[in-house]
């Protein structure tokens, strides 16, 4: 393309379709002719439904389980329970987290709809008759939804299989139901600014269970090639070589031998990241089968059986001055995992990325503990809509300063504007080991309060209030964490949270990337060739995006819940650089991306 | 049970299958036809996911079972282009980003087909009471109501021409 | 009629099934036949004759909206219609399934009590017509026999210039009520000379608020009326306990749809 190298950057601008152009996205001609390939899309010869029997219970023994009518269902090719897992080594699979999760409920149930028996026919219909055949006897226990309540001295034990077992992989459990503890920053230095501080707020604020609910429920295809030895799983995978790793740990078949493809993904937002019981099942139904093995949830079990997000009950502290200097911060938070931990944190990070929770402000002392603890509810913590654990963190520390505002009688905004980080101490480190490389708050808050009127909406508040009217405004300035870290910080079960690219550009002059991240509907297919376009000069139009194939696509931990597109357009602008000129490239090296 | 007979038009095409009485509609459409437009988000016929067009009404076809479309016209998202190119409806999705993940989107298209036959010159509080019954997690609904709002002045200058064109 | 007969409990009726095929589905009810009443002649059209306005069962809740004798006639009926769940559900929802049940949480049967309709039901021995007020015994418990199906309802033709509405509280566009309230009354030279009240979703049926109709008439439906009339209506709910809020709040929130509603019913009355 010499011509483009002639080109005013205008020209260049608009026959590139690079960064900063406004250019339709190349996914929707696909989507709006309802030709999208989505999981449930997928249907192969030969291929058999899976469906399960979920307990009724959020927490019981599981006395007997009795199959015989299902099995003699015409239809049912397949029943299985944890026994029939366990000499695979299969009723239990690890979580991201480091902990276990039951694939099967083996001898006991912990969360109301948890799966005890995978049923696998003909269809969808029959498996679901197959299901409703399938009588299981409880004795029903004491159920747990309260974190409070689960560490009480005398709670039910949850976790019999981890009975003795006094330390988890984040260090010493003290408490059966207990998971871990995490602890950062100063706690004594932290104690004197609270002992010595002029003002102290504390509140106690539960950021409850939510959902991440996309419109598309997980599924997969799960099919075993006997006679290569070679496994493919068509999922709903975030992280796609994540989960080819784990499947290659689970079931033994080497990595190389597994293809795992996510194909399009009817939104994600976290909750697709984690390995779920049916992606499992369906892989081991279909090696004891031979055929293709189908599981799509439907949307109760979604909503009650993967993996949620928040149910964190945090309670804050700031330390002040009277004149609304924050001198110091301290923050509990009781982290409700679930029944297991299967949250995605980075391995060092077990309560994710809170400790942000400084939020905006320069606070010199800062002392954070979290305790992970299990209850019978559904297992999880993801990130959604978020990095891991940030919303949780921007809402706490928030939300406390409108609380120190209102005990002072300082105005939210006028609180929040003496404590920002000062411009000129940018890079800051912040008291709980984060650096900010840089900004200019005040400038910003000021911007946005002069933009809504600010001094304007209170004076209107006030009168309003003055005749008995009630009228809010809210006020807050957030700085988030986008995306995972670098490896020497982030890892997922010892797999460094990078991401790669992989250029080629061919002969006649267009070209395709392969990435290792994921689109749930982010339009990498449009922005990342938008990128790469800016960066190496082919038209964006010309640059083919491929994600989701573990054969093809570079190693890389997906992409999770965040605003997109995070740090991975690194990897294209990174893997761009230095000008194209015809011809294959070779990937550049690339281990020590920011993930 | 014993199958039964139906006959349908599904896009344009004349169809005879022979259906379990208790297949739904949207499986029928799905696995007997492989038209995997519409999509199944839920199974408490809220999300609107699975909407088609049945004899002149929007329907969740996930709360129908297919013996009911028997003698019926059905259109789906896959029948709303031609040979000449994509529906107008279509084109403004794309055009005003109406879309992320795409999973809710022939369900919004198809719906927007029959709201506009409803009301060709939907106000915005029109178009958001019109697609209440389809669900979106990723867009936020802006600016699907701007893709409505677009296809219904696209169609309306269209069939205007029409009528010009016809003087 | 054979067919209900022939196969007992184990057959359904299935009208727009917009009630019953979710039930299906979560396999709340397993029918083992059902009777598509698509098939069933004599069921829909929407006639006047005689003072009445008879509703074949089988009329979908769009037709209810699209129909210009309502309109004209009965407008609280398409301003009912549209509050109920979506457009697809309404193409296909008939009025027949939505006050046949007995489901507390419908919205139409209100609506009829408080135009004192008749449901007209046909059964092996023949037509009858059971006045609405008389219809609803229970939850899901109604006083149509096995057997029997309700193939239309009638509606004396209200008044012309008559007053309207229909107030519906709800967590979200489609959800049923939290609490609702339907207002129908006749203005004359100023005073009211007729009020029925009727509330949706406030007890394990719907309820005709005698009490509260009665203090409107006589008076020119100002704000000492109003008020005791929202008093009386309140008296009578029983609102469950449930994700749409606790008794106390349904209570508080169904005086403030009966005040709304009558005060635009006597907005939109002549005389």
């Amino acid at each position: 393309m010499a011509e483009i190298a002639t080109m005013t950057q205008e020209e260049r601008e608009a026959t590139l379709g690079g960064i900063g152009c406004a250019r339709k996205r190349k996914e929707d001609i696909r989507f709006v002719q309802g030709k999208g390939n989505y999981v449930d899309d997928l249907k192969l010869p030969g291929m058999l439904f899976g469906d399960f029997v979920r307990s009724q219970y959020g927490h019981a023994r599981i006395r007997s389980i009795d199959t015989s009518k299902a099995k003699a269902l015409p239809g049912v090719r397949a029943v299985l329970t944890a026994e029939d897992l366990k000499p695979l080594n299969l009723h239990y699979m690890p979580t991201l987290a480091g902990d276990v999760q039951a694939v099967l409920a083996d001898g006991k149930v912990l969360f109301q709809n948890q799966e005890i028996v995978f049923v696998v026919a003909d269809d969808r219909y029959i498996a679901a008759d197959a299901v409703e055949l399938i009588e299981v006897d409880y004795e029903e226990l004491p159920a747990l939804n309260d974190p409070t309540a689960a560490l009480a001295h005398g709670a039910p034990v949850l976790r019999e299989d981890l009975e003795g077992k006094t330390t988890g992989v984040h260090g010493a459990r003290k408490h059966h139901n207990h998971v871990f503890t995490w602890e950062v920053g100063d706690k004594e230095a932290t104690e004197r600014a609270f002992a010595e501080a002029e003002v102290t707020v504390k509140e106690k604020i539960v950021y409850q269970r939510v959902h991440p609910c996309p419109l598309e429920t997980c599924a997969c295809v799960a099919s075993m090639d006997k006679i290569k030895g070679e496994l493919t799983v068509w999922g709903t995978f975030q992280a796609p070589h994540v989960v080819r790793t784990v499947a290659s740990l689970l079931s033994g078949i080497p990595e190389a031998k597994i293809h795992v493809i996510a194909p399009d993904i009817g939104g994600g937002f976290g909750n697709k990241v984690g390995v779920y019981p049916g992606y499992v099942c369906a892989i081991v139904a279909s090696i004891v089968l031979g055929v293709p093995v189908k599981w799509v949830e439907d949307r109760i079990e979604n909503l009650s059986a993967t993996a949620f997000a928040r149910d964190y009950h945090m309670t804050g502290e700031l330390a002040a001055t009277r004149d609304g200097r924050i001198t110091g911060l301290r923050v509990h938070v009781l982290a409700d995992h679930g029944a297991f931990d299967a949250c995605a944190d980075p391995t060092k990070y077990p309560a994710g990325f809170f400790s942000a929770v400084t939020g905006s402000y320069d606070i010199p002392t800062a002392y954070v503990a979290v305790d992970g603890v299990y209850t019978n509810k559904a297992p999880g913590g993801v990130a959604y809509r978020c990095s891991f654990r940030i919303t949780e963190a921007a809402y706490l520390i928030e939300r406390i300063v409108d609380v120190l505002a209102h005990k002072l009688e300082i105005d939210p905004a006028e609180l929040r504007l003496k404590n920002f980080i000062p411009t000129e101490k940018f890079p800051y480190q912040s008291a709980l080991g984060w650096e900010y490389d840089s900004g200019d708050y005040p400038t910003a808050m000021r911007k946005a309060m002069a933009a809504v009127g600010y001094e304007a909406l209170r004076r209107e508040q006030a009168e309003k209030r003055a005749r008995g009217e009630l009228m809010g405004i809210g006020v807050a300035f957030f700085t988030e964490i986008v995306g995972a870290g670098p490896t020497r910080n982030c890892d997922i079960l010892g797999v460094g949270m990078f991401d790669s690219c992989e250029i080629r550009v061919h002969p006649t002059g267009s070209a395709i990337a392969r990435l290792g991240t994921k689109s749930q509907g982010q339009a990498h297919e449009t922005t990342y060739a938008q990128i790469l376009a800016t960066e190496i000069g082919i038209p964006s139009e010309l640059i083919q995006i491929e994600e989701g194939n573990t054969d093809t696509a570079p190693y890389g931990l997906g992409t999770y819940g965040s605003p997109p597109p995070p740090p991975p357009p690194a990897a294209p602008a990174r893997g761009g650089g230095g000008g194209g000129r015809g011809g294959p490239r070779r990937p550049p090296r690339r281990d020590d991306q920011p993930g | 049970m014993a199958k039964q007979h139906i006959k349908l038009n599904v896009n344009g095409k004349t169809i005879e299958a022979l259906v379990e009485p208790r297949m739904l509609l949207i499986h029928f459409l799905r696995e007997e036809m492989g038209l995997t437009g519409a999509h199944i988000g839920c199974e408490t016929s809220h999300c609107g996911a699975c909407t088609v067009d049945l004899d002149g009404r929007s329907v969740k076809s996930c709360t129908l079972f297919a013996v009911q479309a028997d003698g019926g016209e059905v259109l789906t998202v896959e029948g709303m282009a031609t040979a000449t190119g994509l529906h107008p409806i279509q084109e403004a999705f794309i055009e005003h980003h109406g879309l992320q993940c795409g999973f809710c989107t022939p369900g919004m298209i198809m719906r927007t087909y029959r709201l506009l036959q409803e009301n060709a010159d939907p106000s915005e509080a029109e178009i958001r009471t019109g697609l209440a019954g389809n669900l979106c997690r990723c867009t936020g609904y802006q600016n699907i109501v701007k893709a409505v709002r677009h296809a219904a002045d696209r169609l309306k200058s269209t069939s205007s021409e029409a009528t010009e064109a016809a003087e | 009629m054979a067919l209900l007969t022939e196969h007992g409990d184990e057959g359904r009726l299935l009208a727009g099934g917009h009630s019953l095929i979710p039930m299906m589905k979560l396999r709340l009810a397993n029918p083992s036949h059902l009777i598509d009443l698509r098939l069933v002649a004599g069921l829909k059209g929407i006639e006047e004759a005689d003072g009445a306005i008879r509703i074949g069962a089988m009329t979908t809740q769009a037709e209810v909206i699209a129909s210009e004798l309502f309109a004209a006639k009965v407008p609280i009926l398409r301003e009912t219609a549209l509050q109920i769940a979506d457009p697809q559900v309404r193409y296909c929802g008939t009025i027949g399934g939505n006050v046949a049940s007995g489901d507390p949480g419908n919205d139409m049967p209100a609506v009829m009590l408080a135009l004192d309709a008749d449901y007209i039901a046909r059964g092996s021995s023949g037509e009858r017509a059971i006045p609405a007020h008389d219809y609803y015994r229970a939850a899901f418990t109604t006083a149509l026999a096995e057997n029997e199906v309700l193939i239309a309802l009638r509606i004396p033709t209200p008044p012309a210039g008559h007053g309207w509405a229909y107030e519906k509280m709800k967590r979200k566009v489609g959800d049923y009520a939290t609490a609702a309230a339907a207002v129908v009354l006749v203005m004359d030279g100023g005073a009211c000379r007729d009020a029925r009240i009727a509330l949706t979703n406030l007890a394990d049926v719907p309820l005709r608020a005698e009490a509260a109709g009665q203090a409107l008439i006589g008076t020119p439906v100002d704000d000492p009326a109003i008020e005791k009339a929202v008093a009386a209506a309140v008296a009578i709910t029983d609102p469950a306990a449930d994700l749409r809020g606790p008794p106390e709040f349904r209570r508080h929130v169904a005086g403030v749809m009966v005040r709304r509603a009558i005060l635009r019913a006597r907005e939109r009355a002549g005389g």
